[in-house]
């Protein structure tokens, strides 16, 4: 059975695009070693490779290092307020169904000040896609500590180290009953890529997380997933296959004895407890034990990939299916008749 | 029984427990009255809790209900007719009754108990605290549930019946038919069929009752009032705020697309809306006031015309999107329906404080068009106009009603669409500048010179992508900009912009009969009801006085400086501390007088015309 497309309805390119069509004639401007360059760079050319018409993709974006982002793509795109892009986006997506939307947005913007938004545009599924550069940290305002940081971490606005707890941002998304889960990591260009294609070619709300490194103030924060050992720590998520990783597959994840999903060493475990990866599972609850096994604070291990992706029917679909159904040939009689009313009365000149 | 006798004008008000179903009695009487061709003012009056305590003066709800054989303009402040369905009712509503009034009493609940409830120690029927007034006391539940016996209902069900025995009292004391009421208790009921029977049946009996027993010295009849000919419906502010919302985008040809969040007095908009699917109206119930108001900017943008409604709460947080929405320069229509703030304040009390909010309730300088209905029909116009101004502009636009339009309704000439002049959004097509390579490109903030209304090309449209955000804009090219010079010209252009659409606004009219005034009434919003009644009983009583009203709060019509100069003195009664006086001083130099009263209520006619004629004899005096 084939899905429905998160691009169904928008238009196709006449002739092929390439990166530099995407590329804005503004001057990027994110500090030298930001892992948004990265990011923006693997967009620009995955949108090439959608190959949909450009004037018919929009950014939406909050506030935040990330949300500079609309800026250097050249399509429509608007640089919002601070935690607001996803109502903002969902304004556009429902009224404008030829149109591929995007959320860009960093974890303040979309954890902190924008939580509501984020949670119900999850809730809703409606059909636009939500990149979220987690750097875990504030970087336009200079370093504070932000709902992904770890406990204990000390910045300028926790001199003690903070004591707030962080979010998991992927739990969350599953938890808000998203039909679309991922994470990449800003500098694979690959990983980022599929999980990017897939996100749009998904309809409903596609959440994915992007580990975005900030060098100036939350530098290495994903180094343990990037270096020579990073093999060890990445738990590459991939669809029907038992989930195996580290050097010759040596580490797993499977069920213990109280059926709960932890790392085992391959060798060690029987394999039918190795967890075979299935990102369509009705059942959210073991791509939420998946999620949970992210470390947070500077990361050792953390999976990485499509951590669900469900068929979920998109709240834009449904609004513009019940206008369809309950539409008059003639708008402009039915609302003549709507504002003459049924109970009327004349009055006659005296 | 004599004639009924002729009366010009009588005012009614339904009061009983907010369960009593008194709104939809008044509702009733009012759509008989309108159906015979009196003209009509109401104003329900209800508590915030959906069922308060039984019996309790906080459960109190009460509708009134002004009908007349000539132009009204407000519901009236003291009825000539109290219907009190319960001890509370009545304690809650005696005050306002003129000694000689009319009290029509259930005396079903008048037991020692809840009479202690509200704190009479005796019974108010019995120990002559009503020997001023005409009153009518009856066991209206008794006589009703008796009525609908062969029915078979509930106790319950049949008690809640006495509600249309009353209406049929009354409709009988005033000479109207209950045809309109019959079809209606059809309609409504038309799946419990007992239910439905039962309710015409008491209705029927109310007005047998009237007709059969002596205890009424006298009917009465209103004639119809001169209208202008045509035809004509009864509307509420909120229906005809919807109304005209989606005229507006009718008229420009956009899908009408309204993110809300329900918020007393203003979710009637959001459920008339919600229910015009076939009109193709888009209604988002979003999560929060704040989403609801994003949602309808990035409708805007996308190429809908993009609406929200609220109350004063709601605007305290849709301030940062309308701060967005002026800078991005974005269509977006902000309705307000006003309430007694602050915080939570009286959500159901209407008032008219958010005047300096809607005007300067944004962070920088953030100017938005305000304009605010005078009446529940006139909310249909003003809302035409909201949508006129914001898509011409490509501004948010201020709307503001009040709790007091939002309920109450009037007699409504029923508009042709056809009379609405056609809006012309204009988005751009085609480059109209030229890049630092002299290639053809869009530039975003380039300006109609006349309007100063930026160039608006929607998403989809080929070769004029181009990104918009709410940090300052470059001229022209809406680059992201910090230079000192372009903010200026910006901060100035925005402001210009905004002020030039006095061009498109009338002039202020005066209304000075006699010629000889010399103090003016200056009013906004609904006050214009009260003021001008006020100025009617004022000239009446043989002395001069002029009315204006102002229906663009910004920018302010063009002649009203010379106006306000032409009057020795001018008042401005507003049902807040005296906002628009403020902004009166600080534009125009003129030392206009507040008058101010924050009761929840609309303003006293009768209190305003004392007043009124106070200060005309002091000045006269003086003069």
């Amino acid at each position: 059975m084939s899905s429905p497309s998160g691009l169904t309805g928008v238009p196709m390119a006449i002739t092929p695009l390439n990166r530099k069509d995407f590329t804005s004639d503004q001057e990027v401007r994110w500090c030298p070693g930001c892992g948004d360059y990265a990011i923006l760079s693997t967009f620009q050319s995955m949108m090439a490779d959608l190959g949909l018409r450009r004037e018919n993709t929009v950014i939406v974006s909050g506030i935040g290092c990330a949300s500079r982002f609309p800026y250097y793509v050249d399509s429509y795109g608007m640089h919002s307020i601070h935690g607001r892009a996803p109502a903002i986006a969902t304004g556009v997506a429902i009224t404008r169904p030829d149109l591929n939307v995007w959320v860009v947005t960093g974890d303040g913007d979309a954890l902190s000040i924008g939580g509501n938004h984020l949670i119900h545009t999850l809730r809703r599924n409606v059909n636009l896609t939500i990149l979220l550069f987690n750097n875990q940290i504030y970087g336009l305002t200079k370093g504070q500590y932000s709902p992904t940081s770890e406990q204990g971490k000390v910045t300028k606005s926790t001199p003690y180290g903070s004591v707030d707890s962080p979010f998991n941002p992927i739990s969350l998304a599953i938890g808000a009953e998203a039909s679309f889960v991922a994470r990449a990591i800003d500098s694979d260009r690959q990983g980022l890529t599929e999980v990017m294609t897939a996100a749009a070619a998904h309809r409903g709300t596609s959440l994915v997380e992007i580990y975005q490194n900030c060098p100036i103030f939350n530098d290495d924060a994903f180094a343990g997933l990037k270096g020579p050992d990073a093999a060890d720590a990445l738990i590459v998520l991939r669809d029907k296959e038992p989930i195996t990783f580290g050097r010759d597959g040596q580490f797993c994840v499977a069920r213990n004895d109280s059926f709960e999903i932890e790392v085992a060493n391959t060798a060690e475990v029987d394999p039918a407890r190795i967890v075979v990866h299935d990102v369509a599972r009705k059942d959210p609850s073991q791509a939420f034990a998946i999620s949970r096994l992210t470390e947070s604070g500077v990361l050792r291990q953390a999976p990485v990939g499509i951590f669900r992706q469900v068929e979920r029917p998109a709240y834009d679909d449904l609004v513009r299916d019940q206008i369809s159904l309950a539409q008059s040939k003639d708008r402009g009689a039915a609302l003549a008749a709507v504002i003459a009313g049924n109970d009327t009365w004349e009055a006659r000149a005296t | 029984m004599a004639q009924p006798q002729p009366l010009d004008r009588v005012v009614i008000r339904f009061a009983g427990d907010s369960g009593d179903g008194m709104q939809l009695t008044g509702d009733r009487f009012t759509a008989e009255a309108a159906g015979l061709g009196n003209d009509i003012a109401t104003l329900p009056n209800f508590p915030a809790e959906i069922r308060a305590p039984q019996g309790t003066l906080p459960g109190v709800s009460s509708f009134q209900l002004h009908f007349a054989d000539f132009d009204i303009v407000t519901p009236g402040d003291r009825p000539d007719v109290l219907v009190a369905m319960n001890p509370a009712a009545l304690k809650a509503n005696l005050a306002d009754l003129p000694r000689d009034g009319v009290i029509i009493v259930d005396t079903a609940d008048f037991t020692k108990r809840n009479l202690s409830k509200i704190g009479w120690d005796s019974n108010p029927l019995e120990d002559g605290t009503l020997e001023s007034y005409k009153v009518h006391a009856l066991n209206l539940t008794h006589l009703a549930t008796e009525t609908v016996k062969p029915f078979g209902l509930t106790r319950k069900d049949a008690s809640r019946t006495k509600n249309m025995f009353a209406l049929g009292l009354l409709s009988w004391m005033y000479s109207r038919s209950l045809e309109g009421t019959i079809s209606f208790l059809q309609r409504k009921f038309a799946g419990k069929p007992d239910i439905r029977d039962a309710n015409i049946a008491a209705a029927q009996a109310g007005h047998a009752y009237g007709e059969t027993t002596e205890s009424f010295e006298f009917r009465y009849e209103v004639a119809p009032a001169p209208m202008k000919p045509g035809r004509y419906r009864q509307v509420s502010g909120n229906m005809a705020t919807a109304y005209g919302l989606m005229a507006g985008a009718h008229k420009a040809d956009m899908q009408l697309f309204l993110g809300s969040y329900p918020i007393t007095p203003a979710s009637d908009i959001l459920h008339e809306l919600s229910k015009r699917k076939d009109i193709g109206v888009v209604t988002f119930q979003a999560e929060d006031e704040i989403a609801g108001v994003a949602a309808a900017l990035g409708a805007s943008y996308g190429g809908a015309l993009g609406v929200t409604s609220t109350s004063g709460p709601g605007i305290l947080l849709k301030s940062e999107t309308i701060s967005l929405g002026v800078m991005t320069e974005i269509p977006l229509v902000i309705v307000n329906v006003q309430r007694a703030g602050p915080s939570t304040g009286m959500p159901t009390k209407t008032e008219q404080a958010d005047l300096l909010q809607a005007i300067h309730g944004r962070n920088g300088e953030a100017p938005v068009p305000v304009i605010a209905a005078k009446s529940a029909i006139d909310c249909f116009d003003t809302a035409v106009e909201a949508c006129r101004i914001a898509i011409k502009y490509r501004t948010p636009v201020i709307m503001l009603s009040d709790g007091y339009l939002a309920n109450g309704s009037e007699p409504w000439r029923i508009p042709n669409l056809d009379d609405i002049a056609p809006i012309e959004p204009g988005y751009a097509t085609e480059p109209n500048g030229t890049d630092a390579k002299d290639k053809p490109t869009f530039l975003p903030y380039d300006r109609d010179p006349e309007t100063l209304a930026r160039a608006f090309a929607i998403p989809g449209t080929p070769g004029l992508e181009h990104r918009i955000g709410g940090i300052e804009k470059a001229a022209g090219t809406g680059n992201v900009s910090y230079d000192p010079d372009n903010h200026d010209a910006m901060v100035r252009t925005r402001a210009a912009k905004i002020d030039g659409i006095v061009r498109d606004i009338p002039d202020v009219e005066v209304s000075d009969p006699s010629g000889r005034a010399r103090v003016l009434v200056l009013g906004w919003g609904s006050t214009w009801g009260p003021i001008t009644a006020a100025a009617r009983r004022v000239r009446l009583s043989g002395r001069d006085v002029a009315t204006a009203h102002l229906r663009h709060l910004n920018p302010m019509p063009a002649n009203l400086g010379e106006v306000l100069r032409r009057y020795d003195r001018v008042i401005i009664p507003e049902m807040n501390l005296g906002q628009l006086a403020s902004l009166i001083r600080s534009r125009y130099l003129v030392d206009v007088h507040s008058y101010s009263r924050v009761r929840g209520l609309p303003i006293s006619l009768s209190e305003l015309e004392q007043d009124l004629i106070a200060e005309i004899d002091q000045h006269t005096q003086e003069a």
